[in-house]
């Protein structure tokens, strides 16, 4: 027995809006064996993954703001990704956005207005910004490759955060635990309602999405990004720049990764930590996938993720299963999402081999 | 004198797991494909190899399981990326955060434990004599394997047919094609050559280097194994130039820290991942060097038409 | 039946399915020792997937093939050449980076050490003329040269029936003479020649048979030393094929449209060619044709007429009209009227996986700025004025599609190359640029094209028409020029020309020997 792929000449639009839920439906049934050989049930498994969350308002408003980074990290991946550009780096785009806009209230103490917050934003958008340009440069310069350099950045980034949370920016007053003080409310993301978890950032992410959405399939801007990335050489015939493409795309992600990495300080903790790297910069790269580098899709696919986040949660508490399952679903959808994109260039036929020689 | 000596040898231990993961990554990138979940399944090797030590109480037996669990993680890859024709970057991203998890997983109540360290090798008399003696007979046996792996690798790629027709598979893979040779079962094989690398590389941490089984061992060493590959310019000779290099930063680092310096350790532990970054831009540079020796299929896929 | 009459391979009913489309369809053909046989036929026809079953590379649907008189299934090349199948490839399948030896190696049996081959190969390469370095690295040879590699690699079996596909396409006529004298030798050897080309006169000169296959089918079998070159082109077609004419231009009234001074652009990569010191005008009505081998220059002096570089050329002066372009991209160059149609259609011409409107958009989003888009700086696209566009060009050049707006990719080549052709010919240019214009392209769609572009010309505009394809130079062109490591040669009216002149040129020859030549 052997699979065969045939070229489809165009590609299917059945599968490239089934695909996702056909790597949904896959990540389901190999979490059907996973709880089996944990030896629990899997239809209470699946149940507390990927229903239960969806059921009482604390936890979806954990989804929510879980989604939140997710999607501004997502959309920003996907207009790279589909620039052709690997920024794999996201997570400390992410950071040193978070850092950036900490800086302001770590270095103005008393200072409380309303203008303090945009100033943060902008400064975390332009933190990430900054340090997504450093690989395109490296690349565009000297021909690095961006995968590289973007993931290296990382780890220095994780380490910066945390001498800055632990050496310079310490709380004082904090008893010796690593940490800014906290932010004064003109430095909080406001709360979507009283009481709530949630913040703005969420409809930032909506608000952006949709402009994300619009530039990619209306203009010039878009079209530029989805010719470079299929074809520099057409790219260059059509006068656009690629070197200019990729500090452009890297420029963006980060952009919008350091916004996460702002709104997450700013509206979910309060302050800047050592717990900021939470690895939403890696899961980001699903949510890219599996929203098909579109920025509505990314929408829908951070809440999915979310959602494995919270589930998997809830079954450490009702099940006892370890939360590094939650992982496990991630990589697995992305492996299934992969499997199943490949359904939308390509006919799949399985043949078997005795029926070949005949 | 001394100090010397066992610094050296720390560099070695350093140095074989990058060693041994960048070999196996190398032959995969010469066959044309780009696999980088070189992190997964070098963290797949890790974990399986404490456990397969911890259950046997056998550090061979547990080498044994990192290089199998390597193996069988790659041929994840090896079906996506070659009978789908996946995108080759992003499924070795899936690859290392699935691997990630998964070993997470697996450690969870390894986590803490004693690890079974595999010893170094004793020969009564050679390992005694002064200086080299522990330098050349006294080290541990995955240090012999990964020197013999990357001269072994040097005579397949360029002194047997196998290796030619594998370096014509990365070169052209329709006019390999055209001559017959099996573009998809050579790159299969490689793929799983560099999954078997990467396991017993992570065998290395968790039964030699460390020897324990911490969550996220390998701390980027699959990505510096990567990135040596291209430091190596695709050139077996020079991956030990280049992992030894890496070696060398990353003890430097530690008795930098130990001794303090008054520099953060923050800076001290990015030193690694600094270097990396460097020694890209300056490879990169050449461009002649690495436009002449980079694989012409690299990240290529292949569909034969039927 | 005698031994000389003996079939040395034959095939019955063989079929080859792709999907819905009949590659090959019911191949009845036989081949005999000591014969050199043309397998003639438009691109498209089925030629390639034939050989390529004969070869072992395609395994057929359905039909048997026969070698020496006994049924056999070909599994994979090496099968065939251990049976005694020899086979020249068009597209070489061969590896830059690795050396002639091993790439000569690499179809030999694992056993024999790479040393013995390059002893063999040096051998081989004395017995039939044909210089050869073992050791030299394959990315730094010439296309004439690689050709070698490919003849010395398929004698090194001792092959009984050698198959030739295309083999004097990337030729200069020099290098095609010496190619002969080789094939003549090896047929007075007893060895069987399959000889695949859409050159009539070659096949006339040297075959004595030819199967003519048309749309998968084998259409007629002829001997070609007794047909006409028209009679068989018509076989071939199926049609009779228009003559296509420049009308004659006076050069002294026509204004010059570009003029180029002192052209020379550095090599941005390892493997690019130096453009140097390039001299040239181009009048009003004419059609410059640029004739030269694979890999002399053409990509690079395309680029730096179309300001594709990304570093500008190192000196001299491009001027359409009295503008500088030296200094504009290729938007820019654009809008001043310049248009250009590169060698590669996929991902260079048109981008395979994009519509037809986008590809419409992908070269005049610039000079059609106006009417394409709209919302000031946004740039938001206007769908409906680049719909009517390509509708227009769809409708102009007769590109014949599955689809409203299919994707570039799955059109053939001919269509494709019509469009894009039609896209930069709905602009009216002053100047087009185009190189390679006919490559793979079907007769049909052949014709075409050249008509087009010589009916651009004869609107007053000037068309640079880079070829590495003689026949269509000698039938279109008014002036010829040949490119040859990066220099280019005086243009000269191209009814002063002879192919020989131009072939010495294309070697590198100067052209005062070429007109002692001529």
């Amino acid at each position: 027995m052997r699979i065969e792929l045939i070229k489809r000449a165009d590609a299917s639009p059945l599968f490239s809006i089934a695909s996702p839920f056909i790597a949904l439906l896959l990540t389901m049934i190999a979490g059907v064996i996973m709880f089996l050989l944990l030896g629990k049930d899997p239809a209470t498994g699946l149940y507390t993954y990927f229903v239960q969350p969806l059921l009482d308002t604390w936890s979806l408003e954990q989804i929510l703001v879980k989604a939140t980074p997710l999607a501004l990290i997502g959309i920003g991946l996907a207009v790279c990704f589909r620039s052709g550009n690997w920024n794999i780096g996201a997570e400390g785009q992410y950071l040193i956005g978070g850092a950036f806009g900490a800086a302001l209230p770590v270095f103005l103490p008393g200072v409380d207005t309303w203008v303090l917050l945009p100033a943060m934003v902008l400064m975390g958008m332009l933190g990430g910004a900054l340090y997504g340009a450093i690989p395109a440069l490296l690349k565009t310069r000297f021909g690095a490759n961006e995968i590289l350099t973007s993931l290296m950045l990382v780890y220095v980034a994780q380490q910066l955060v945390d001498w800055l949370v632990r050496v310079p920016w310490r709380d004082p007053k904090g008893m010796g635990f690593p940490g800014t003080p906290s932010f004064p409310s003109g430095a909080q993301m406001p709360k979507l309602w009283q009481y709530a978890d949630a913040h703005y950032g969420l409809v930032l992410a909506v608000v952006l999405a949709i402009i994300v959405w619009f530039v990619l399939s209306r203009t010039m801007k878009g079209f530029e990004i989805a010719v470079l990335g299929s074809s520099a050489r057409a790219g260059r015939f059509a006068g656009f720049s690629a070197r200019r493409m990729t500090i452009f795309a890297f420029c963006v992600s980060g952009a919008l990764a350091g916004l996460a990495g702002i709104a997450e300080v700013s509206g979910t903790v309060g302050k800047l930590d050592d717990k900021l790297s939470l690895g939403y910069g890696f899961s980001a790269i699903i949510v890219a996938f599996l929203g098909r580098l579109n920025p509505l899709g990314c929408l829908a696919a951070a809440f999915v993720l979310a959602l494995t986040y919270i589930g998997g949660e809830n079954a450490q508490i009702a099940m006892g299963i370890s939360d590094r399952a939650t992982r496990v679903f991630q990589g697995l959808l992305l492996f299934f999402v992969l499997a199943s994109d490949t359904l939308i260039q390509y006919q799949v036929r399985i043949v078997s081999t005795a029926a070949r020689s005949a | 004198m001394d100090v010397w000596v066992s610094i050296i040898l720390s560099v070695c231990a350093a140095s074989t797991p990058l060693l041994l993961a960048a070999t196996g990554e190398l032959v995969v990138e010469r066959s044309g494909v780009l696999n980088l979940g070189v992190e997964g399944m070098m963290i797949m090797g890790a974990v399986c190899a404490f456990a397969g030590a911890q259950l046997t109480g056998d550090p061979f037996v547990g080498a044994l399981f990192g290089i199998v669990a390597g193996a069988a993680f790659s041929l994840l890859f090896a079906f996506l990326t070659l009978i789908l024709v996946a995108n080759q970057v992003a499924t070795g991203l899936a690859l290392t955060i699935l691997g990630l998890g998964l070993s997470g997983m697996i450690g969870e109540g390894f986590v803490g434990q004693p690890g079974i360290k595999m010893e170094r090798i004793d020969i009564p008399f050679l390992s005694d004599l002064p200086i080299i003696g522990q330098l050349v007979f006294g080290q541990d046996p995955i240090f012999y394997a990964s020197i013999a792996l990357v001269i072994a690798v040097w005579f397949f790629l360029f002194r047997s047919r196998k290796g030619l027709q594998l370096r014509a598979v990365g070169d052209s893979h329709s006019s390999a094609h055209a001559l017959g040779i099996g573009v998809l079962k050579t790159r299969a094989l490689a793929i799983v050559f560099g999954g078997a690398c990467a396991g017993l590389a992570g065998a290395h941490l968790s039964l030699v280097y460390v020897p324990q089984w911490v969550e996220g061992m390998t701390a980027g060493r699959g990505w510096i194994a990567l990135a040596l590959v291209v430091f190596a310019s695709w050139r077996p000779g020079r991956l030990i130039i280049g992992a030894y290099l890496f070696g060398a930063v990353n003890i430097a680092q530690f008795h930098m820290q130990a001794q303090g310096f008054g520099i953060p350790a923050q800076f001290l532990t990015s030193l690694p991942y600094i270097t990396t970054i460097v020694v890209l831009v300056l490879i990169a540079r050449n461009r002649r060097l690495t436009m002449i020796n980079t694989p012409a299929a690299l990240g290529q896929p292949f569909v034969p038409d039927r | 039946m005698s031994a000389d009459d003996a079939k040395l391979l034959e095939t019955k009913g063989l079929t080859k399915v792709f999907g819905t489309l009949r590659a090959n369809d019911q191949v009845d053909f036989d081949i005999r020792p000591g014969e050199i046989h043309a397998l003639l036929g438009e691109n498209g026809a089925g030629k390639s997937t034939l050989v390529k079953m004969l070869f072992g590379s395609l395994q057929p649907t359905g039909g048997i093939i026969e070698w020496r008189g006994e049924p056999v299934t070909v599994p994979s090349p090496s099968v065939a050449r251990s049976m005694g199948i020899g086979m020249v490839f068009q597209h070489f399948s061969l590896f830059e980076a690795l050396t002639v030896a091993e790439n000569i190696a690499l179809s030999m049996e694992p056993d024999v050490k790479t040393s013995q081959v390059a002893e063999r190969a040096r051998e081989l390469s004395k017995q039939y003329g044909l210089p050869l370095d073992p050791d030299a690295l394959v990315g730094d040879l010439s296309v004439g040269e690689r050709q070698r590699i490919e003849i010395i690699r398929c004698l090194m079996q001792d092959p009984s029936l050698v198959i030739l596909d295309e083999p004097t396409s990337v030729l200069t006529p020099q290098e095609a003479d010496t190619l002969f004298e080789t094939l003549f030798r090896l047929r007075d050897e007893g060895r069987a020649i399959l000889y695949i080309s859409h050159r009539l006169e070659e096949v006339q000169r040297l075959c004595s048979r030819a199967t003519i296959m048309r749309h998968g089918k084998v259409v007629d079998i002829c001997d070609p030393r007794e047909e006409t070159a028209a009679t068989l082109a018509a076989r071939m077609v199926g049609a009779e094929l228009q003559d296509i004419r420049p009308a004659p231009v006076s050069l002294e009234a026509a204004p010059v449209i570009l003029s180029v001074r002192g052209l020379s652009l550095a090599p941005d990569n390892p493997f690019a060619v130096a453009l140097k010191n390039i001299n040239f005008d181009v009048h009003s009505g004419e059609v410059l044709g640029i004739a030269g081998i694979a890999g002399e220059g053409q990509g690079e002096f395309f680029s730096a007429l179309s300001g594709e570089v990304e570093q500008l050329p190192t000196g001299g002066t491009i001027e359409l009209r009295g503008n500088d372009l030296s200094a504009l991209n290729i938007s820019e160059r654009r809008k001043k009227g310049a248009a250009f149609v590169p060698e590669e259609r996929h991902g260079h011409g048109a981008v395979t996986g994009m519509r037809l409107t986008d590809n419409m958009l992908l070269a005049r989003h610039k000079s059609d700025q106006d009417s394409f888009q709209s919302g000031g700086g946004l740039g938001v696209i206007v769908r409906s004025a680049i719909r009517s566009a390509t509708d227009r060009v769809n409708a102009a050049m007769d590109v014949r599609k599955g689809a409203p707006d299919p994707n570039a990719g799955s059109l053939s080549g001919g269509n494709l190359q019509k469009f894009i052709m039609g896209r930069e010919l709905d602009r009216q240019p002053a100047l087009l640029v185009v190189n390679q214009p006919t490559w793979g392209v079907d007769a049909g769609a052949a014709g075409h094209i050249r008509q087009s572009l010589v009916d651009l010309a004869a609107s007053g505009s000037a068309v640079i028409m880079i070829s590495q394809d003689l026949d269509e130079i000698f039938s279109i062109a008014t002036r010829i020029a040949v490119i040859a490591k990066g220099t280019l040669s005086e243009p000269t009216d191209a009814a002063k020309m002879s192919r020989e002149a131009v072939g010495l040129l294309m070697t590198g020859q100067t052209s005062d020997r070429a007109e002692v030549a001529a």
